[in-house]
């Protein structure tokens, strides 16, 4: 009895040693976010909205980083279920690999992209011929965000993919289905929701990147080169407003996202 | 029919060496071996599921050794089921048959029949993971069904499911194989279950095929150990179970009447454990009891324990412990009485 009392009281004061610790970080999280978007009024964020350049730097930020997430989707997702499905010797190198980008310095990242795809360079020289720019062009910053944000759908869809048992796969081709029908009507449904997550996190980390971008095309500017751009020129009041909107639209977007794929998980 | 021939497979540490096995058309194929001895492998390698080193696999006179799962027309049910979990019951057992490109009436009906014969109707729009193991394992069954496959593979298809729903199943089993004369591979560790579905047994131990046979030569003859220390740790006969006095049940094996306890009649199999025979010099007086005089035909001495071989005249095997058989004094040829209760007779 008095060992279980003791036990008891142990325990909690473990529980709110770790409570407190955890207000920290969120308050720390918290409150500059919530400072930023009430210390703004709602008519100056209106008029932000209004300003037309504003509105083509968010614009451009969401929709480029859109484009580098389906191209993300497209050549990432085969790679993350290759991974999950095989071993062979490297194996661990190649997942250290496409980690990488996650590690290094953003603009020594965009330095990197410029040397290959810069005009006179490999890979620059041979989409030039073909009509396609990357530097203080679009293209080249969707290449800058996919280079900084793939990673993270990789590794998310690589993670679900290895959650789908075998022998589910093993049952379908029994059942008559194909390696390819198999793959989409049994691994890719199942793997969907971390994929999906995997989406989201790409996508927002597309849309936050700046370093890369800056080196390789910081013209047209998406909405952080704008930010960056008002703060340098005019100073912290302009720069302010364009920032708690892009904060803002980010954490709609965000929550609107999450909502959805929390909804699939109780369906 | 399934003919292997010489099928080797590489299992990581050891090979599954050489397999030779012909399962005729409609037979109930049951393949005994301990954990670890390749059987799931083995199914697999079949199934296409698992490269062959060599060897050919043939099925009804074509040879499918190089040929992908999907063509082959086999149906696979693994231990814990693998049911699709994003899919409803309903659309587990049509993701087979929407492969097949039938009318999607005949789908329909197809479906509606495999639920009817499994007795699953109720369960069709329930998510798998709302289902219980049985019902788990009677949706892995239609699903494998569903393909009218040549041969039905199943790995260890009740060790996952506990005691009480084990007999159902085993009991939906036999009927389907009778029912639909389905020709069955099934795998297993448990000698009891080998006995009670399989026309026929191969043996497999470590990667090989010890013995194949009917079930009473294979535990009347082991020429395996597995086979062999478990016919020494269990009295197995074949007998009739019907209705007894005062609602008991009553198996009569070859003219001699034992009390039991079953829910089950019909001719078949009764084994009891060595440890839960008693001997004595006397008869032991009980109502519940089953109790037989004969005679001790053989003392096998295992240290603290010794094995005795009674001949009432149905061989009994008991075990007795060293003190207690010096005890009582028992030598080979004398006359003793064996008695144990009804529920010490395990009914399958």
């Amino acid at each position: 009895m008095m060992r279980n009392i003791l036990r008891w009281s142990a325990q909690r004061r473990l529980t709110i040693t770790f409570l407190l610790l955890g207000m920290v970080i969120l308050l720390f999280i918290f409150i500059p976010l919530a400072k930023m978007i009430f210390s703004t009024s709602p008519a100056i964020l209106w008029d932000t909205l209004l300003d037309g350049e504003v509105r083509s730097a968010i614009g451009l930020s969401l929709y480029t980083a859109l484009i580098a997430t389906v191209v993300g989707l497209v050549l990432g997702v085969p790679l993350a279920y290759f991974l999950a499905r095989h071993s062979f010797p490297g194996k661990r190198f190649v997942e250290a690999l496409i980690d990488v980008p996650i590690v290094v310095p953003h603009i020594a990242a965009g330095i990197a992209l410029l040397f290959v795809f810069g005009k006179n360079f490999l890979a620059g020289s041979a989409f030039h011929a073909i009509g396609i720019d990357f530097v203080f062009a679009v293209p080249g910053i969707v290449i800058a965000m996919i280079f900084v944000s793939v990673p993270f759908l990789i590794d998310s869809a690589k993670q679900g993919f290895e959650k789908v048992d075998v022998r589910l796969e093993k049952v379908a081709r029994t059942l008559g289905a194909s390696p390819r029908q198999t793959f989409f009507r049994v691994s890719l449904p199942l793997a969907k929701r971390s994929i999906f997550g995997g989406t989201v996190m790409m996508w927002a980390r597309g849309i936050s990147e700046f370093g890369a971008v800056l080196v390789l095309a910081s013209y047209p500017k998406i909405a952080p080169i704008l930010v960056y751009d008002r703060l340098e020129e005019y100073g912290l009041d302009y720069a302010l407003p364009v920032a708690t909107l892009l904060i803002i639209i980010c954490i709609v977007i965000f929550v609107a996202l999450r909502t959805i794929a929390y909804r699939g998980e109780r369906a | 029919m399934i003919e292997i021939k010489k099928l080797t497979v590489n299992l990581g540490d050891f090979l599954l060496d050489g397999v030779d096995l012909k399962v005729e058309k409609g037979e109930y194929f049951i393949v005994l071996g301990p954990t670890g001895a390749g059987k799931t492998v083995l199914l697999e390698a079949i199934a296409g599921l698992h490269p062959v080193r060599s060897g050919e696999i043939w099925l009804d006179g074509r040879e499918v050794t190089k040929l992908e799962p999907e063509k082959r027309g086999i149906g696979f049910v693994y231990q814990d089921y693998v049911l699709f979990p994003h899919l409803s019951v309903k659309d587990n057992l049509l993701f087979g048959l929407k492969q097949t490109k039938r009318p999607k009436e005949e789908m329909g009906r197809v479906m509606e029949w495999l639920a009817e014969l499994l007795g699953i109707t109720p369960l069709l729009e329930r998510s798998p993971d709302t289902l219980s193991g049985g019902e788990r394992q009677k949706v892995a069954l239609a699903r494998a069904l569903s393909t009218s496959p040549e041969v039905l593979l199943l790995d260890e298809p009740l060790s996952a499911l506990d005691p009480q729903h084990r007999e159902g199943v085993q009991q939906e089993l036999r009927q389907i194989h009778q029912r639909l004369k389905q020709t069955v591979i099934h795998v297993t560790h448990d000698f009891e279950e080998a006995i009670a579905l399989g026309d026929r047994i191969a043996v497999l131990g470590a990667g090989r095929i010890l013995q194949i046979g009917k079930p009473d030569e294979i535990f009347r003859q082991p020429n395996s150990e597995f086979v062999a220390r478990f016919a020494m740790t269990r009295n197995i006969f074949t007998g009739e179970v019907r209705d007894g006095d005062h609602g008991q049940a009553i198996i009569a094996i070859e003219g001699t009447e034992f009390e039991v306890v079953t829910e089950l009649r019909g001719r078949l199999h009764a084994s009891l454990r060595p440890e839960d025979i008693l001997i004595s010099e006397e008869p032991l007086i009980s109502s519940a009891r089953n109790s037989l005089k004969g005679t001790i035909t053989d003392i096998a001495d295992r240290g603290a324990t010794r094995y005795l071989t009674v001949s009432t005249p149905l061989d009994f095997v008991c075990l007795v412990t060293r003190r207690s058989f010096e005890e009582l004094g028992l030598a080979e040829g004398e006359e003793v009485y064996i008695t144990f209760k009804a529920s010490a007779i395990h009914i399958f």
